[in-house]
C-alpha cells in the first residue's frame, strides 16, 4: 500500500464508522500504541472534516494486559494510557495498525472494559492479516486484506513516525520475528 | 529499554537510566490509580509475599495496594506470628516461603544486608522495602518521582537533607538517587549525626540550617529517632528543634518555590512545625500516593525482567 491507497482507504473506513453508527455523536476513538494511535488522530480528522464533530481521542498501552508476560524478555517499556473521557454506553472505535494474532486486540478489549462498559467496541486497522487468527476476533472496519505467511512481517510506516506511509511486506528468517 | 536487574536491592547498584525506567513506568502505574477499577492484571498468577522483621504500617500497606492493583496474590508474613519466634533463621524462613511457591518477596529487616543474603542464595526476585541503616530504595525512588513530578528535572536542583543522616536508610538511598540523577546534595545535622567521610560521596556537609537551607529546591527532613536521645546523640527534644528543626522563618532562606519532604511519620513539633507540615510548600501527602505507583513499577519490573521470565 502506498501512501494514496492509505488515504483513500482511511478515507472509506471512516465512512463505514459514520454510516454504521448513525453520525459522530456517540463515536469514542483510541488508538492503541504505538503506531495505531496515529491512525486513530487521522479517522477522527477524516470524520471531522465529513460530520462536523470531532470525536474526542484516546490513546491505549496494552502492556499491562498482555497474556504473554512470562514468555517474553524483550518487553516494550510500559507507557502512558490516556483516555480522558468516560467510555460509559459510548461507541469505542478501537484503532491498530495491523489485526495479526487478535491477542493485542483481546488485551485492549480487556483494558477498556476496566474503563467502564461501553454499548458497543468496534475494530478499525489498516491491514488485516488473515489465515493466522488465535483467538475469535474479526476486525468491523479493514484498510485491506493480505494473505501472508508465519514468516513474513507487514510493517505499517507512518509518516508522523517513519516520514513516510507505506505498508510493506518483509521476509524474516524466522517465524518468531514475525508480528 | 529492558530492565535487566532481577532484585532491586538498592539505589547504589542501580544505573541512572535504570531508576529513570522505573520513575518512567511508575507514570504509567499512577494512571492505573487514577482509574475507577484501579487494577491491571500483569502479575496475576504471580504470588508476592510481604516478609516484614520490622513493624511498618504504611510501607507494608502501601507494598500491599502495589501488589493487589497489579494482580498478584499477596501474602503477609511478620515474625511475631510466625516461627521466627521458635528460633528459625531469615534464610529458612524465605526458604520455606520460595518453596510454597513466592516469586517476589519483598523484605524489610533490621540488619543492614539481609536482602542482599536472600538474593544471593534464592531464586526469587527480592525487593529491600528497608535494611537497617543501609537503603530504602522505593522511599528513594517515590521522592525522587514527586520531585520530578513537580520540577520536570532533577539534574540541576539543589536538595538539603536534615537530620540524622547516620541512621538513616531514606537519607542513604536518597543521596545515591539525587547524585546520580544530577542533583546537588547537602545534608545537615548535629556533628554526631553525620557519618564519617561522607563527603566522598560528593556531599556538602552543613552543621548549621540557616547556610545549609540557602538557595535550595528541596528540603527532606527526616523523622528524628527519639531513642537516639537515650544514646546521647543529641541532649534534648526542645534543643534539637531549637537548632534543627524546620520552621516557616527558616524556610524563607530557600527558594520561594521550595518544596518540603518528609518519609514520615511526622513528629510535629520536632523536626518540622506543624505550620510547615500543613503549608502549601509541603508534598507529603503527595509523597504517599506517589509511594503506591511507584512500588508498582518495582515490582513490574523485576517481576518482568532479568532472568525471571
Amino acid at each position: 500500500m502506498d501512501s494514496e491507497t492509505i488515504t483513500r482507504a482511511l478515507s472509506r473506513i471512516a465512512h463505514e464508522i459514520l454510516e454504521r453508527n448513525k453520525g459522530a455523536k456517540e463515536l469514542r476513538i483510541i488508538g492503541i500504541r504505538t503506531r495505531g494511535i496515529h491512525i486513530a488522530r487521522r479517522l477522527a480528522d477524516k470524520i471531522q472534516e465529513l460530520e462536523g464533530i470531532k470525536p474526542p481521542l484516546g490513546t491505549l498501552d496494552i502492556t499491562l494486559y498482555r497474556d504473554d508476560f512470562r514468555r517474553k524478555t524483550d518487553w516494550p517499556s510500559v507507557q502512558k494510557t490516556e483516555i480522558a473521557f468516560s467510555v460509559e454506553e459510548k461507541n469505542v472505535i478501537l484503532v491498530d495498525d495491523v489485526l495479526y494474532t487478535g491477542r493485542t486486540t483481546r488485551a485492549a478489549i480487556d483494558a477498556i472494559m476496566d474503563y467502564g462498559r461501553p454499548d458497543f467496541i468496534q475494530l478499525a486497522v489498516l491491514v488485516d492479516r488473515g489465515g493466522h487468527r488465535e483467538l475469535p476476533i474479526q476486525a468491523d472496519y479493514v484498510g485491506t486484506r493480505v494473505m501472508t505467511v508465519r514468516t513474513q512481517k507487514v510493517e505499517v510506516l507512518i509518516k508522523e513516525l517513519d516520514g513516510r506511509d507505506e505498508v510493506i511486506i518483509l521476509q524474516l528468517g524466522s517465524p518468531n520475528e514475525a508480528r | 529499554m529492558v530492565f535487566e536487574q532481577k532484585h532491586i536491592l538498592g539505589l547504589e547498584e542501580l544505573s541512572s537510566d535504570e531508576i529513570r525506567l522505573i520513575l518512567d513506568t511508575a507514570e504509567s502505574m499512577k494512571e492505573v490509580s487514577e482509574r475507577d477499577v484501579k487494577k491491571v492484571p500483569a502479575l496475576k498468577g504471580v504470588t508476592v509475599v510481604n516478609l516484614f522483621f520490622e513493624p511498618s504500617t504504611r510501607t507494608r500497606a502501601s507494598f500491599e495496594i502495589a501488589e493487589k492493583r497489579l494482580s498478584a496474590d499477596v501474602l503477609n508474613f511478620t515474625p511475631t506470628e510466625s516461627s521466627v519466634v521458635k528460633g528459625e533463621t531469615l534464610l529458612d524462613t524465605a526458604r520455606n516461603l520460595e518453596a510454597m511457591g513466592a516469586s517476589v518477596i519483598v523484605i524489610r529487616h533490621s540488619m543492614s544486608g539481609a536482602p542482599w543474603l536472600l538474593a544471593r542464595e534464592l531464586s526469587s526476585s527480592i525487593v529491600n522495602a528497608g535494611d537497617g541503616f543501609h537503603e530504602h530504595p522505593s522511599q528513594a525512588l517515590l521522592d525522587l518521582f514527586t520531585v520530578r513530578e513537580i520540577k520536570k528535572e532533577i539534574s540541576g536542583l539543589k536538595i538539603v537533607i536534615v537530620g540524622d543522616i547516620l541512621h538513616s536508610r531514606v537519607a542513604r538511598s536518597n543521596i545515591w538517587g539525587f547524585i546520580k540523577l544530577g542533583a546537588e546534595v547537602r545534608v545537615v545535622g548535629p556533628p554526631t549525626m553525620i557519618p564519617r567521610d561522607i563527603e566522598k560521596v560528593d556531599v556538602k556537609v552543613h552543621y548549621n540550617i540557616e547556610n545549609a537551607l540557602e538557595g535550595v529546591d528541596i528540603v527532606m527532613m527526616l523523622r528524628l529517632q527519639k531513642e537516639r536521645q537515650e544514646s546521647g546523640l543529641f541532649p534534648s527534644l526542645r534543643e534539637y528543634s531549637r537548632f534543627y528543626g524546620l520552621t516557616r522563618e527558616r524556610l524563607g532562606l530557600a527558594k520561594a518555590d521550595v518544596i518540603v519532604m518528609h518519609p514520615g511519620p511526622i513528629n510535629r513539633g520536632v523536626e518540622l512545625s506543624s505550620e510547615v507540615a500543613d503549608d502549601m510548600h509541603s508534598v507529603i501527602l503527595n509523597q504517599v500516593s506517589n509511594g503506591i505507583a511507584v512500588r508498582m513499577a518495582m515490582l513490574y519490573l523485576v517481576a518482568s525482567g532479568g532472568g525471571s521470565g
